[in-house]
């Protein structure tokens, strides 16, 4: 018995952090499927996969923000079960968010001793200012920030600063896993490198980094080992030479596409140039200026990274952001568009991203948000004209096949694919020329998805420019005539024909070069 | 819907308690006069709840009343004829609530901020040029009729068709400015209702980007809503004048936003935006001038008034906060 136990033991300290069978479900979506990995004392373990194959989720469970339905985690061989961040924290399990966590308002010494401030002792708890000032200057020369930024306010610290602090607290306490998640989408060249260095000596001192990103250079410049994560399960692992941009990108995609991307109405290859983008550039973008065209008939499929401006270039042609540069053209005219207002009257509408905030009053009735967008058509010199209203929501409702007990229910009771296609709805009534889809299908079910895809192949099958937004790889191969995507603001390539491949969709998504 | 029974069920209420108090409670003359009460209360409560509906407030509108009565007084005595002098100060109260919603909308300035020092403002301005200068006293009806015999009989004619005096001897002969409400409310509740505009005002109300990307012009619209309310505060500084003997620049109208409000708020209005009917609005206003008369028949100082308004409305608010809970299906 006390031998097997040893035994048991000493095999389990080889891995600080060790996971076994994540399972988690969230409503429509199984984000892990037995999700399984170990991470050494000093070893860098990158997790990459696509949007949403469920490596936040993981790195949420792990550090305690999230509970798995199944599975366990053990750490440094004690299993443990962390309901709260401050649990994991306590335990050396530390996750630093794409959001940082840290008090704007406070200076940077008060913020590496949040919640643990070094005092005098007694009943008052008097800081020891003293005590923490000394502290601070050690930590952050760790991190590689000067002993002078201790003073000042966390609010004037430039991201990458802020990052570097975050670690510098991490360092603070007894950490023996850090998460890092995207840690470089708001850093410079510079600040990227330096945090390079700041995981080496982490590295050094023994501890552990689990390393969330999504660019694949990154990844192959800091991980020793590299796990992909597919669809919630983990699709396979490389390890020193192994971790190549196209081998990451091969385990990331590969799988077969199914039967429900129809392409019955359409003729391919597009018609005419509807809606023409050239040199624009929005505000707050990057300099460099984006141009593009939609063909009427064609459904034009954007990939790119989050962050990558697709749903901002959308914005700025809605008229939600302002553009800084370029022109507008629908069919030839240039146009002016400076509010949602000006593109809905000119024929081109949006279908937004987050459909909670942006598409839909929640609270409002289905027969409410159809009308909303269409009231102008609907009204006379007396009013709304009642029977137009409900003859609009009869017919949406009936083409649509919205699941809906009438069209007084409010639509915040209706499923995620109900809601989706009310959106739509809206739109449809209008009969738009340009229809931008951003995420088209996001938290939405299988069923209704086939419907919306049976839709949009539809609308182009009638000449109606389709500009596809997607992060979802399959609908993306499986809907665009054409592909373009984007990179960190700027158009990375086109691909049409046969070069519409996963792997030449992420090589350019993730900065690689395929040309 | 269940709302505007429960607001109707308190009414009947207090009337019920109204004619128990006093013999001549019930008559018609007190009746007269609670509706007119009323009248004047919902003319700011329309505007308040309008307001509301997009997701705004306004604390101005007390102010707006007593120097639109102060501002009607003095254009008189510098001898602007009185037909004249209502719409211009019903412009000025618009220009009013458009400059609270270009700083509002433009600015992105708090709704709440931009009003509250609008009330002062306002007040300041009601203040300074109500001051008596050598060549007119005070501002009071008496002071106009005196100043400019020719205004006598506009003024009866104005008098008679919005707060329902007799040009012969000024008795109460039926309630104008209940009248007059009830005008503006169909009018209200019509645009609110029926019309495409009070669909974007309820859009707007409940969320401003989901209306902003189904192409409504939230400015613009949210810029209207303010004006209507200070228009409305106007026309009720306007009554005011006519109703009383004078103005007092530090007194008129001081506090009838909160009326305004608490009317809005009992009629079904939500402070989160979105929610109300026109009917509630007239009903909800119709509450605090019953309560008052009651106070006065009791023969209680009128300085418990504003304890009964302020239990009401927290009343009012707390199960107004039960009720939906209970019916919370969406957060």
């Amino acid at each position: 018995m006390g031998t097997a136990r040893i035994l048991v033991t000493s095999t389990m300290s080889t891995a600080r952090l060790e996971v076994r069978g994540l399972r988690k479900q969230f409503p429509g979506v199984l984000a892990l499927d037995g999700v399984g990995l170990t991470l050494a004392p000093g070893e860098v373990l990158a997790v990459v996969g696509e949007n949403g194959a469920g490596k936040s989720t993981l790195m949420k469970i792990v550090a305690g923000i999230e509970s798995a339905d199944a599975g366990a985690v053990w750490l440094d061989g004690q299993p443990v079960h962390f309901r709260t961040p401050a649990e994991a924290m306590t335990a050396g399990v530390i996750l630093i968010h794409q959001e940082l966590n840290l008090a704007e308002n406070l200076t940077v010494t008060d913020n590496l001793f949040l919640g643990r401030e070094v005092t005098h002792g007694g009943m008052v708890r008097v800081l020891n200012r003293r005590a923490m000032r000394q502290q601070a200057a050690a930590l952050l020369a760790r991190v590689g920030l000067p002993a002078s930024r201790a003073a000042v306010r966390v609010e004037s610290l430039s991201p990458g600063e802020k990052q570097l602090v975050e670690i510098a607290r991490a360092l603070g306490t007894a950490v023996r896993v850090l998460i890092m998640d995207e840690p470089t989408s708001s850093l410079t060249q510079r600040e990227t490198e330096r945090l390079y260095e700041v995981i080496e000596g982490l590295k050094a001192a023994g501890v552990s980094v689990l390393y969330i990103s999504h660019r694949l250079a990154e990844v192959k410049r800091v991980a020793d080992r590299v796990c992909v994560l597919r669809d919630g399960r983990l699709a396979g692992e490389l390890r020193g030479p192994e971790i190549t941009h196209e081998n990451m990108v091969r385990l990331m995609v590969g799988r077969d596409l199914r039967q429900f991307y129809p392409k019955v109405h359409r003729r391919g290859g597009g018609g005419l140039p509807v809606l023409q983008l050239k040199n624009v550039c929005w505000a707050g973008g990057s300099s460099e200026p984006v141009s593009l065209e939609v063909r009427a008939g064609e459904i034009l499929g954007m990939a790119g990274l989050v962050g990558a401006g697709r749903t901002e270039l959308a914005e700025a042609v809605f008229g939600v952001r302002p553009l800084s540069a370029g022109t507008i053209e629908l069919n030839g005219q240039p146009l002016r568009i400076t509010s949602p207002t000006q593109a809905i009257a000119a024929g081109i509408v949006l279908v937004p991203e987050d459909r909670r905030l942006h598409g839909l009053i929640l609270p409002a009735s289905v027969g409410f948000n159809l009308s909303l967008p269409n009231l102008d058509r609907l009204s006379s010199r007396w009013g709304v004209r009642p029977r137009a209203e409900a003859e609009l929501h009869r017919t949406w409702i009936e083409r649509l096949r919205v699941r809906t007990p009438s069209a007084a229910q409010p639509v915040a009771l209706l499923s995620g694919g109900n809601q989706q296609k009310i959106v739509y709805g809206k739109w449809l009534a209008r009969q738009p020329q340009v229809l931008i889809l951003d995420e088209p299908t996001r938290g939405v079910d299988v069923g209704a998805k086939a419907e919306i895809y049976a839709l949009m192949d539809e609308l182009a099958g009638q000449g109606v420019a389709v500009w596809m937004i997607t992060s979802d790889m399959e609908e993306l191969l499986g809907m665009a005539d054409r592909i373009v995507v984007m990179h960190e603001g700027r158009i990375a390539g086109e691909l049409v024909g046969a070069q519409r491949r996963e792997e030449a969709v992420m090589q350019l998504a993730t900065g690689g070069n395929t040309r | 819907m269940t709302r505007i029974l429960g607001v109707l069920g308190v009414l009947v209420l207090l009337y019920g308690v109204l004619f128990n108090t006093h013999e001549r409670a019930g008559s018609l003359s007190n009746l007269i006069d609670v509706a007119n009460y009323q009248g004047r209360y919902g003319l700011i409560t329309l505007g308040a709840a309008l307001v509301i509906i997009v997701g705004g407030i306004d604390l101005s509108i007390g102010s707006v009343v007593g120097c639109s009565a102060i501002v009607f007084g003095v254009l008189m005595m510098e001898g602007v004829h009185p037909f004249a002098a209502v719409p211009l100060v019903i412009l000025g109260g618009s220009l009013i609530g458009a400059v609270n919603g270009f700083l509002i909308t433009r600015l992105r300035l708090q709704p709440f901020l931009v009003t509250l020092c609008g009330m002062f403002i306002i007040r300041g301005i009601a203040r300074i040029v109500a001051q008596p200068s050598p060549h007119r006293g005070t501002v009071s009806l008496s002071n106009v009729r005196e100043a400019h015999a020719a205004f006598e009989q506009p003024l009866l004619t104005l008098r008679y068709y919005l707060i329902g005096k007799s040009p012969l001897d000024g008795e109460l002969l039926f309630p104008a400015q209940f009248f007059l409400l009830l005008l503006v409310a169909v009018v209200i509740g019509f645009f609110l209702h029926r019309t495409a505009y009070g669909r974007y005002w309820y859009a707007i109300g409940h969320s401003e980007l989901a209306a902003k990307y189904a192409g409504v012009n939230v400015n613009r619209h949210r810029v209207t809503v303010y004006m209507i309310g200070s228009a409305l505060a106007a026309v009720v500084g306007v009554l005011l004048f006519l109703n009383e003997p004078s103005i007092q620049s530090d007194n008129a109208g001081v506090g009838w936003e909160l009326y305004a409000i608490l009317g809005a708020v009992l009629g079904g209005c939500s402070l989160r935006g979105g929610e109300g009917t026109a009917v509630g609005m007239v009903l909800g206003a119709m509450v605090l001038p019953v309560i008052e008369n009651i106070v006065n028949f009791r023969g209680a100082k009128s300085d418990v008034i504003p304890f009964i308004v302020g239990v009401t409305l927290l009343s009012g608010t707390i199960l107004d906060e039960l009720i939906r809970r209970r019916s919370r299906v969406y957060r």
